[in-house]
């Protein structure tokens, strides 16, 4: 087996390029990372198929929903998000699916740990990226975050996955 | 407005010091930490009342396990809790309801994991006994060692009391306490009211979220009828939506109220035009449902059918709070199970029309989405702050919980209930004293 080790860099430096600024609440500068049909999910089952939109998801976010999910995060009026501290979120088992001229389809591992109310809570997810090659780099045509916890309870998220 | 219907005790003198030391000493009798217009900060934490609640509330009472369009076929089931036992909820081949413990005769596995699917027995993997989906024990391997030792007949899945209303399906340990529509009464007609949100067509479960916080389960039970938290708490939710819409949901100022529904029950209406989803179609489409409308235009749907379903998405005005556990609020139900002292599991079950238009079912998963659920717009400042409650209840000499909000300003409604303001603590204290009366039962003497 051969693996593409430039598409393999290139999606992974994305990934980790995004990753970096949730994790800093580099919100305004996330959204700029989308496609504008882009969308991020966060299905409400572990292995939900991929008819987003005729499921209940936990989040199914295009542009309109994204801008509001970062304001309510940024405007300083939710007291949840507000009381969110830094997340720190590891990105590892990072493997290219498809690298087609057009869509390139990846797959990683990522924890994501958070401190709430002086206790760490940890989610482990699979979560599969589309991005389309462009000029200036990738553009995020979908984000698919498949969360453990979905198929048992969370608690509240006021972060962005 | 009519004078007051009760004789609450109001502005009462905080316990002094010494009662309170004396409490903490004593075992603690939850019936008398509450009091018509305020509750001891003990009921949220302490482990021995907790232990009482379970035997004593959700032993003896009604407790909802879910609806019946999470088990439309034969051979359907579901798993769900009475407090802190797990139970199935099946249907059998002649279409028959069942709730079932989820415990093997034999030697007491779980015969049932998973949230739900479609089966035709449930087979214990330790030893293999299978039972039918009505709980009946039908076959076992090697049976010859227990001829003559024991009858299958008598060793089925034990079986709970079992009821519906309006497809809502709920099941009690008890044989000898009143039926479920009794036990509903007042709540009946709200019930009736809030299954017209399906446009035409019967409600149906799209899907659930599910989250939980550390607290304790009545802080939950409190908020479905606490309207005065709405514009502060959820001031976030209200920015992200449109004027009009944020027009609608500015509701503290308007004609809503709070009506004590009986045995624990109360409705809260918050936006008196969303009552009755059938009345009223003549108005005119709101923007944000303007492309709903266009998609249901597309699929070929007559005018008046687009009012009707448009209408039927933007979910009832109203929170209807069913004691102990379940309440259809607006547009969902919002399922508590209590888990420890300081832990809750709930549930938001989003609704829809079974055969409904797609775009009409996936405008109410958009809206859910929206608002509900761990990721969504609202419910992760609810919990931010029943969080913070149960951590606050932890600290204090003043140990009291007020619900005595609205108190001043109580009137009779139209069904000769006690009804007050929206912002009122009606809803609690209804709740409340159906806790008490619960948690007195079996220590009058
Ligand atoms: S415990 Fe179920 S068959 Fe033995
Ligand atoms: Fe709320």
């Amino acid at each position: 087996m051969t693996v593409n080790t430039q598409v393999l860099n290139d999606v992974t430096a994305f990934i980790w390029q995004e990753a970096d600024l949730l994790d800093h609440k580099g919100y305004q500068e996330w959204l700029q990372l989308w496609s504008d049909d882009g969308l991020y999910i966060v299905p409400a089952e572990f292995a939900a198929d991929d008819n987003y939109e005729d499921t209940l998801n936990l989040a199914l976010d295009d542009a309109d929903m994204r801008r509001m999910r970062v304001a309510r995060l940024e405007d300083g009026e939710s007291v949840s998000a507000n009381a969110t501290g830094n997340t720190v979120r590891m990105i590892s088992r990072v493997r290219v699916l498809e690298a087609g001229e057009d869509l390139v389809i990846a797959r990683c591992a990522m924890t994501l740990n958070e401190m709430r109310h002086g206790k760490l809570v940890t989610y482990p997810a699979d979560v599969e990226y589309q991005l389309q090659p462009s000029a200036d780099g990738f553009r995020l045509a979908r984000k698919v975050v498949r969360l453990m916890h979905a198929d048992s309870f969370l608690r509240t998220v006021s972060f962005i996955f | 407005m009519a004078a007051n219907q009760s004789q609450p005790v109001m502005n009462k003198e905080s316990k002094t010091m010494s009662e309170l030391i004396e409490m903490q000493n004593v075992s603690l009798k939850a019936a008398e930490m509450v009091e018509e217009g305020r509750v001891h900060k003990s009921l949220y934490s302490d482990p021995e009342i907790f232990e009482e609640e379970l035997d004593k509330v959700f032993n003896n009472t009604w407790v909802y396990v879910g609806h019946e369009s999470e088990v439309p076929e034969a051979g359907c089931y579901k798993t769900a809790w009475i407090g802190r036992q797990p139970v199935i909820l099946s249907r059998d081949r002649k279409m028959n309801l069942h709730v079932l413990q989820n415990r093997c005769r034999h030697r007491g596995a779980t015969v049932c994991e998973g949230r739900k699917g479609k089966t035709k027995s449930f087979t214990c993997p330790y030893h293999g006994w299978g039972y039918g989906l009505d709980g009946a024990l039908r076959a076992l391997p090697k049976p010859e060692e227990y001829e003559g030792v024991f009858d299958k007949k008598d060793f089925p899945l034990e079986s709970l009391r079992v009821e519906t209303y309006q497809g809502l399906v709920f099941a009690t340990y008890r044989d000898d306490i009143e039926s479920l529509e009794d036990f509903l009464g007042g709540a009946k007609k709200w019930i009736d009211l809030f299954m017209k949100q399906g446009g035409g067509y019967p409600l149906k479960v799209l899907g659930e979220h599910r989250f939980n916080f550390p607290g304790n389960w009545k802080i939950q039970l409190e908020n479905t009828t606490d309207a005065y938290h709405f514009p502060i708490i959820h001031k976030s939710f209200v920015t992200s939506l449109d004027d009009a819409t944020a027009d609608i949901f500015d509701f503290l100022h308007g004609d809503g109220f709070v009506e004590d529904l009986g045995n624990g029950h109360s409705v809260m209406v918050m936006i008196p035009e969303l009552v009755d989803l059938e009345a009223d179609l003549d108005q005119p489409i709101p923007a944000r449902f303007e492309k709903l409308a266009e998609e249901l235009r597309a699929e070929g749907k007559p005018e008046d059918e687009v009012k009707k379903l448009v209408r039927a998405a933007h979910g009832t005005g109203f929170n209807l709070n069913l004691f102990p556990n379940v309440s259809c609020s607006m547009a969902f139900f919002r399922v508590l199970r209590p888990v420890s002292v300081g832990e809750t599991e709930i549930q938001h079950v989003a609704l829809g029309g079974e055969g409904a238009p797609a775009p009409f079912n996936r405008k109410r998963m958009r809206l859910h989405e929206h608002f509900q659920g761990p990721m969504g717009f609202g419910t992760p400042d609810d919990g931010e702050a029943w969080e913070r409650v149960h951590k606050g209840a932890q600290s204090g000499q003043d140990g009291w919980i007020l619900v005595n909000r609205g108190l001043n300003n109580l009137h009779e409604s139209k069904d000769g209930n006690v009804a007050g303001a929206v912002c009122s603590e009606t809803g609690m204290r209804g709740a409340y004293r159906q806790y008490q009366k619960m948690m007195a039962a079996g220590e009058e003497k």
